[in-house]
């Protein structure tokens, strides 16, 4: 079988497992406990577009998960209140709809700016500091603090957004009443329909001269620049690209889970998306999402049976992949099946694949 | 205006403390290109050695602990660049992930000999009460880690600048190779670095004991603003380190009091992309060749 054929068969089969079997086989909890990791596995694929295939170590992608989330969870409280005042502005003595929830009002309006805000965050970020070619852990670093100042803005405007309570106590989703066991069962049908075509466009796009320009600013950027490429907007255009992913992930976590609070986008949940990937497999797409379902899930059982074991195990085992397996799950597989292949007598220049580029980032 | 006064010395020691944490990380992310997650947990473990101290030394732990959470915390720094770290160089962001992840297993190794609520540690009598400068009060306490900031500057800077073992380390900061092919022994310097930088934030973490409670998560709070000082100010720059601590330490009290502590963050966060427009390498660089 060629490479491209397996692919198309693990989607495949993977596709059949999400779409057909965990929904007959799994409980509706669980069902919808799936629906949440896959909801973080979209922002995991926009971080490994942005990390693993263009070097950029995005710690702030929570930021924009929580501006899609409260896109998406201001136009349904606005719908909930029905021309009043939602709620907990009432508690906290809001008198008039502030201006900036205005537009919310609007579906179209709101589901366009789940995706277009975190775009259009990440654009003038992107264009701000790639252009002055910020790079490589200053980058790191300013997401970070990118998270952190958001968290703080988010729990500092109490009126505005909730504070830490965040939004949550919806009532009525698109007609729908979005406790109810069938809307939850449509939202993961969903998630898990748009995680797939996000997937393949993603995919796709790698596989363009675009994603290998990509490769090659992560590798060389200012290689590529003497080429007469612009790496900045590379950069930009592929940032841009990974903040829409984490929009629509959080706006599709709202109906999902049913809440969006700063305490699921600050500093902590961001790393936490970005060790899913590196877990893994950073180089590759499918890696993220592999990362982010798995992690999460250990997550979830591992604190229903004991919640600091969570923590030593999760610390340990991220130090473990980092020094052992830095290219995570995806890369010990395919080291076990090429040792599997040259046991086998293949040659070896059949087992190794040009185009996939693995090489390390170049140090600063 | 009174009021307004009242911010600077405010300022100034939330600039001392910022420098305190920064100075260290400013050696460990300047010399060795390592981002460590893990320093704000050596701030943690300062903390702690003068709480644990209290019952020996009664009020005057912090001044005992000063020392030993150098050392303490340095010993932890030197086991992680032994262990874990020194496999790592050139690959810095790398280096964060995995200090993460010594973070966390930290952070939750203090939970459980500590417990999670907050501790507190008294502070010595001799720190209480302030003077009194044109209307505003600058406690004892603000004023002595004001003055341990300028301490740890100066030893630093003489260091760094007077003796033999600190002009091997500003060699290696400046060409790794170079100074490993004139002799330079470039590992022990790594090692000596990693030590003194993660000894400064045990040092810090004893100055924190002295404004507010002790906490498994203390780290984090003040982490993310000090790396922040590192790329403000520009990598393994003493001088940006003390430049930019200051500066971010009154930008933060100024814009608090302007406006609200929520907004202050953000204002502090675009001061500094805007600044980044200016000098994308921070205040201060060191002049190389090197391409990227």
């Amino acid at each position: 079988m060629s490479e491209r054929v397996r692919g198309y068969a693990l989607f495949a089969t993977v596709a059949l497992l999400l779409l057909v079997v965990a929904p007959l086989a799994l409980p509706a909890f669980r069902l919808d406990e799936l629906a949440k990791y896959l909801c973080l596995a979209i922002a995991a694929l926009g971080i490994g577009l942005a990390w693993g295939q263009g070097g950029m170590l995005t710690l702030g992608q929570g930021v924009f998960f929580g501006l899609g989330g409260y896109a998406m969870g201001m136009y349904l409280k606005l719908h909930d209140a029905g021309g009043d005042l939602p709620d907990f502005m009432v508690w906290s003595g809001v008198e008039r709809l502030p201006a900036l929830w205005q537009p919310f009002g609007n579906p179209v309006v709101a589901l366009a700016a789940v995706v277009l805000v975190p775009v259009a965050v990440a654009v003038l970020l992107g264009a701000l500091v790639f252009r002055r070619r910020v790079r490589g852990a200053y980058f790191a670093i300013l997401s970070q603090a990118l998270a952190a100042a958001f968290v703080i803005l988010l729990v500092g405007q109490q009126g505005l957004t909730g504070g830490t309570n965040g939004l949550t106590n919806f009532y009525d989703f698109f007609g729908r009443d979005p406790e109810a066991e069938s809307t939850q069962r449509t939202m993961y049908f969903v998630v898990a329909g748009v995680l797939g075509v996000l997937y393949l466009l993603a995919r796709q796009l790698v596989g363009s001269r675009f994603g290998r320009l990509l490769v090659a600013v992560r590798d060389g950027e200012d290689r590529v620049r003497f080429l007469g490429y612009d790496p900045a907007l590379v950069k930009t255009v592929t940032f841009a690209i990974s903040a829409g992913m984490a929009g629509l992930a959080g706006a599709l976590f709202v109906p999902v889970v049913g809440i969006i609070s700063p305490s699921l986008l600050g500093v902590v949940p961001s790393l936490e998306l970005v060790v899913a990937v590196a877990v893994g497999g950073r180089y590759a797409l499918a890696g993220a999402i592999l990362g982010a379902v798995v992690m999460n899930y250990a997550k979830t059982s591992f604190s229903e049976e004991w919640a600091g074991g969570w923590l030593y195990l999760q610390g340990a085992l991220f130090i473990l992949v980092m020094t052992l397996a830095p290219k995570g799950a995806v890369g010990l597989y395919q080291q076990a099946r090429d040792a599997l292949a040259r046991r086998r007598g293949a040659s070896a220049a059949a087992v190794e694949k040009p185009g996939v580029a693995v090489k390390e980032e170049v140090p600063a | 205006m009174e009021s307004l006064l009242n911010q600077l010395p405010i300022g100034l020691s939330i600039g001392a403390v910022l420098l305190l944490i920064a100075l260290g990380l400013t050696f460990t992310f300047g010399q060795m290109g390592v981002i460590n997650m893990a320093h704000g947990e050596f701030i943690m473990a300062g903390a702690y050695t003068a709480y644990m101290l209290q019952d020996w030394a009664g009020a005057q732990a912090a001044a005992v602990a000063l020392p030993v959470a150098f050392a303490l915390a340095g010993t932890m720094g030197w086991v992680l660049e032994r262990t874990a770290i020194r496999h790592f160089y050139g690959r810095p962001l790398d280096t964060l992930l995995l200090t993460w992840g010594v973070s966390l297993v930290l952070q939750q190794a203090a939970r459980d000999l500590f417990g999670a609520p907050n501790v507190q540690v008294v502070a010595p009598s001799w720190l209480n009460g302030g003077v009194t400068i044109g209307g505003g009060t600058l406690p004892y306490n603000r004023l002595f880690i004001m003055a341990l900031a300028i301490a740890c500057v100066a030893g630093i800077w003489a260091y760094q600048n007077r003796s033999a073992q600190g002009r091997r380390m500003r060699a290696v900061m400046q060409n790794r190779e170079l100074a490993a092919c004139s002799g330079v022994a470039t590992a022990r310097v790594d090692q000596l670095t990693f030590f003194i930088g993660s000894g400064l934030a045990g040092v810090a973490g004893v100055a924190l004991t002295l404004i507010g409670p002790v906490g498994p998560s203390i780290g984090t709070y003040y982490i993310v603003d000090a790396f922040l000082v590192v790329v403000a100010g520009g990598l393994g720059q003493l001088r940006g380190a003390v430049i930019a601590a200051l500066a971010l330490g009154m930008l933060n009290s100024f814009a608090e009091f302007w406006t609200n502590a929520s907004l202050a963050k953000v204002i502090v966060f675009a001061a500094i992309i805007v600044f980044l427009q200016f000098r994308p390498q921070g205040m201060f660089v060191l002049r190389s060749r090197a391409l990227t």
